[in-house]
């Protein structure tokens, strides 16, 4: 979200001409975007908790929209800086079935004694997807070869070799529950289960399974402080900005969006909690996206790259090896297709050939749905996320709706498609 | 009789939060020519696009009366129809297609969509001999030269039967050569009986053919003189709204010890290597000094100024770059700029800026380390700094926020100074500053520039313009075809000098 608003005029220079009771206005036209995908997404939850008879809301298919998605939106954080710099990258979803593939082999059949334990091949693994990116930046960074030709050469390739390390059409399990745990596993509850109404007990004397109500305190806890924290850290940057007498965003404006988020926020820890918690890779996700936002936000380097985006030669010219933050842009990118290929395996508790096949149209839509722009230099972290949870959430409602597969992918064709023209109308109006 | 062809009547136009034109009124006489001048960013250009429906009805207030009847465009197809023909500053040509196919790119001569090339290259001979251009009707765009290129762009427009033809800047990148022939087409056309608007900024070519002149500034009109009233001063004053005693503010130099210093420095060519474009250039600046490098076009200004700063341009580079008497190492621009040597591009918009950002952001790019501790940036120390050069440079928007593709040339200008100005450097090479920006702008970035000479900086300005290399420099370098072939003292040098230090160079060059 941006809070960034008109300063005061300072007394040297021309007058500002937008006086400040338009500012309201103005300040949510601005935002528009912004303000209106994360409606949108909000509408679409509603849309689909009515159709599929409230089943979207459910704390057992909130959990499942979030591990079947999850590795959409990490692998977004990565195209997103990959888009904005102004390069695309097609070979995301092989890289992540290759990784997978390579993580099932070293795990299950490679005898590697004490280095097939699961963290360690994770961490192996991570580091490979930051190499692949990094051959494959680069070709893209110091030899100025297209990324989309470089990145369509490497899906071919590590779709190739995925299936290869497979030994053709096999799959490769099971894999260890330690590993599992890192899609399929919840955050343990530290303080302790409460209570509120005992599950009941049938006749047979066992218990009837999502029953009674209780709450996973350790996810309530985590839930409350991060609001919390999100509202004082607000009032904090308002109070910074106004204390140097510059105009803050519109209070009635701040005040709503808090609301509205903290109170989207609550409701699903709260959801969560009634079931079984957190989900581990919905915690790793979460930290993922703060620390993008900030990198992006409030980072030398992410400023830096969307500089790049906007115009590769004055950036160059400013002082930044543009080759080198290139590099790093694909570098970064591997590592998440990597991450990202982990978490599929995990949900899955085998290595297919077919893991991740077709995600990066996912991913790529995902971003572009988020408001950025094809040219480069534009898009925020927030709205890749909000665009991968809409498709998230498209997918999952209209699977439980029982509406074909065929035609899920056209309409997320369509969404693609309108969020888009409504983007490039809206830049035109103004 | 006299009749009027165009009137334009109380046009506002706003954009959001900036009122771009106030009760402009405009009033053409059918068969003259009707210059309109203004600093960059006055409303010439958005004048311009209300008459021809770029903006289209509805989305300004006041009427268009184009002979004797009310016109509601509602695009540029429209005004076209009616013989109203706008040629824009930046050429709208497609270069690998030939003359014919552009000059009838969507009007070709065809029948159920087969095109009739016969009748398509027969009509462009006879519309380029009008023009008074000689080339064959299959010669491809980009293989001529923008003299002629914007000549084929006046035979588009008469393919269109036009009656009302609108320049906009049409001599801006013209040779002085090509720009006069330009303006005896004008001329010519005027004897046709067809009406031209002609915007510009260089008052001696509206002095020469303008029947009228009507002056903008912040998007009013100020004054509409006759030819026999028309003058440089009193344009000059109307349009920066003050009188102009001097176009170079006053300073006192205080000249100390030589801060800046290159020493035989040789550049090859990127492409070509075997072709050498600087050879074995010494110069020195010295702290409070604005030294001047003038020259041709194609002298190798850009170039040494480019190769010096972190090798972005050439090849095979040797030389020293010495810095208060020291070697520094300037391989790459971060550590040029480490060493406080900034260079202002001349091309902003290609090199200069980031254009889908706004100024805050463009202002402190060069220097991030400014406003930022362990990579991470202070949003209030940034903000901070940006109002500050903004004040400092006198950038006219709406906040810092606003993006800089949407300013004039002249405030985009203070953006690129700014950022550079933040680097704090030490040594600044200006390359062009006020290439493309209009009086009151170009005195605004002379004052800066006096001023950095003022607080010790070592300047050096590359410009094609020697009236302004005279009025604001201390010294003079002369180059030409890579070398430095002249140097003088600014109180004893004259255009003529530096002509004569250019010719006897190329004599010198070529023996």
């Amino acid at each position: 979200m941006s809070t960034e608003s008109t300063p005061a005029p300072s007394s040297s220079v021309a007058q500002d001409i937008q006086p400040a009771p338009r500012f309201a206005v103005s300040a949510l036209v601005t935002n528009l975007r912004e303000y209106g995908l994360v409606l949108a997404l909000i509408a679409i939850m509603v849309f689909f908790q009515f159709t599929t008879d409230g089943t979207l809301f459910k704390p057992v298919n909130l959990s499942n929209l979030v591990q079947q998605n999850s590795f959409i939106i990490v692998m977004a954080l990565g195209m997103l800086l990959v888009i904005v710099s102004g390069h695309i990258d097609l070979s995301v979803g092989s890289v992540a079935g290759f990784i997978g593939a390579l993580a099932a082999m070293m795990m299950v059949i490679w005898p590697l004694g004490f280095l097939s334990n699961p963290l360690v091949v994770s961490i192996v693994c991570l580091i490979i997807g930051g190499a692949i990116g990094a051959a494959q930046g680069y070709w893209v960074a110091y030899h100025r070869i297209p990324s989309f030709i470089v990145t369509l050469a490497g899906m071919l390739i590590f779709r190739g070799m995925c299936q290869a390390l497979l030994g053709g059409g096999s799959s490769v399990g099971p894999l260890p529950a330690g590993f599992k745990a890192l899609s399929s596993g919840f955050i343990p509850d530290l303080i302790g289960t409460w209570e509120i109404v005992p599950p009941t007990v049938n006749l047979a004397g066992k218990t009837i399974v999502g029953s009674g109500l209780s709450l996973h305190m350790t996810t309530i806890v985590i839930g409350v402080i991060g609001v919390l924290a999100y509202i004082y850290f607000g009032l904090k940057a308002r109070r910074a900005r106004e204390h140097h007498g510059y105009h803050a965003e519109p209070f009635v404006l701040f005040t709503a969006k808090t609301l509205v988020i903290s109170a989207l926020v609550l409701f699903l820890v709260y959801q969560f909690a009634t079931y079984r918690g957190l989900p581990i890779v919905l915690v790793v996700m979460g930290l993922l996206i703060g620390l993008f936002v900030f990198v992006t936000k409030r980072m030398t380097i992410g400023r830096r790259i969307y500089a790049m985006g906007g115009n590769a030669k004055a950036a160059q010219l400013s002082g930044i090896n543009i080759e080198r933050l290139t590099l790093f842009v694909f570098i970064n990118m591997g590592v998440l297709s990597a991450l990202g290929g982990l978490i599929i395996a995990a949900r899955l508790g085998q290595a297919v050939p077919a893991a991740g096949l077709g995600s990066e149209l996912d991913v790529i839509a995902a971003v572009f749905i988020g408001g950025a722009s094809a040219m480069g230099g534009v898009g925020q972290v927030i709205g890749a996320v909000v665009g991968g949870f809409i498709m998230g959430v498209m997918n999952n409602g209209m699977s439980i709706m029982g509406v074909n597969v065929d035609w899920q992918q056209v309409v997320k064709g369509l969404v693609l498609l309108g969020a888009v023209v409504f983007d490039v109308y809206n830049k035109n109006k103004a | 009789m006299v009749s009027t062809i165009l009137e334009m009547r109380g046009i506002t136009k706003t954009f959001p939060g900036v009122k771009a034109l106030s009760n402009v009124n405009l009033s053409v006489e059918e068969g003259e020519i009707h210059a309109v001048v203004g600093e960059n960013g006055a409303g010439k250009s958005t004048l311009m696009k209300v008459l021809s429906g770029v903006y289209p009805d509805g989305t300004y207030d006041g009427k268009i009366i184009y002979r004797g009847q009310e016109c509601h465009f509602k695009g540029i197809h429209d005004s076209e129809r009616q013989g109203i023909v706008i040629i824009h500053q930046e050429l709208a040509l497609v270069p690998m297609l030939s003359i014919a196919e552009n000059i009838f790119l969507g009007n070709e001569h065809a029948r159920y969509g087969v095109i009739d090339w016969h009748a398509n290259e027969a009509r462009t001979t006879a519309l380029l001999k009008k023009v008074g251009l000689n080339e064959d009707p299959k010669t491809l765009i980009t293989n001529i030269g923008v003299g002629k290129q914007q000549l084929v762009e006046i035979a588009k427009a008469l393919s269109k039967e036009v009656r009302l033809l609108i320049l906009d800047e049409p001599t801006a990148s013209l040779s002085e050569k090509d720009s006069q022939a330009l303006l005896d087409l004008l001329l010519e056309f005027k004897n046709q009986g067809i009406t031209s608007i002609l915007i510009s900024h260089k008052l001696n070519e509206v002095n020469r053919v303008a029947d009228h002149v009507t002056i903008i500034r912040d998007g009013q009109t100020i004054e509409t003189l006759a030819k026999g009233d028309i003058s440089e001063d009193r344009i000059i004053t109307s349009m920066v709204g003050r009188a102009l005693e001097d176009r170079y503010p006053p300073r006192e130099p205080d000249i100390g010890e030589i801060v800046f210093e290159v020493k035989n420095w040789s550049v090859y060519h990127p492409i070509h290597a075997e072709r050498q474009v600087i050879k074995g250039i010494d110069i020195n600046v010295r702290r409070g000094e604005v030294v001047g490098i003038a020259g041709l076009m194609g002298a190798g200004r850009t170039e040494f100024a480019m190769s010096l700063f972190g090798r972005s341009y050439g090849r095979r580079i040797t030389g020293d770059v010495l810095f208060r008497g020291k070697p520094i190492d300037t391989s790459t621009v971060g550590k040029a700029v480490q060493h406080g040597i900034a260079y202002v591009t001349e091309d902003r918009k290609t090199y200069g800026l980031n254009l889908i950002d706004h100024i805050k952001h463009n202002i402190t790019l060069a220097n991030l380390g400014g406003v930022s501790r362990h990579g991470v940036i202070d949003d209030l120390r940034e903000l901070a700094a940006a109002n500050d050069y903004r004040g400092k440079t006198n950038i006219r928007a709406s906040s810092v926020y606003q993006m800089t593709g949407n300013l004039s040339g002249g405030n985009q200008q203070k953006v690129v100074l700014s950022k550079w100005l933040f680097a704090s450097p030490e040594v600044l090479i200006l390359d062009e500053p006020t290439r493309g920006i209009d009086v009151g702008a170009k005195y605004e970035i002379y004052t800066i520039i006096a001023r950095l000479a003022a607080e010790g900086k070592a300047i050096i300005v590359i410009s094609s313009e020697m009236p302004e290399l005279l009025g604001i420099s201390d010294r003079i370098y002369v180059m030409n075809e890579g070398r430095i072939v002249g140097e003088m003292a600014a109180s004893d040098a004259s255009q003529e000098k530096i002509m004569r230090a250019i010719v006897r160079g190329e004599g010198k060059a070529a023996s």
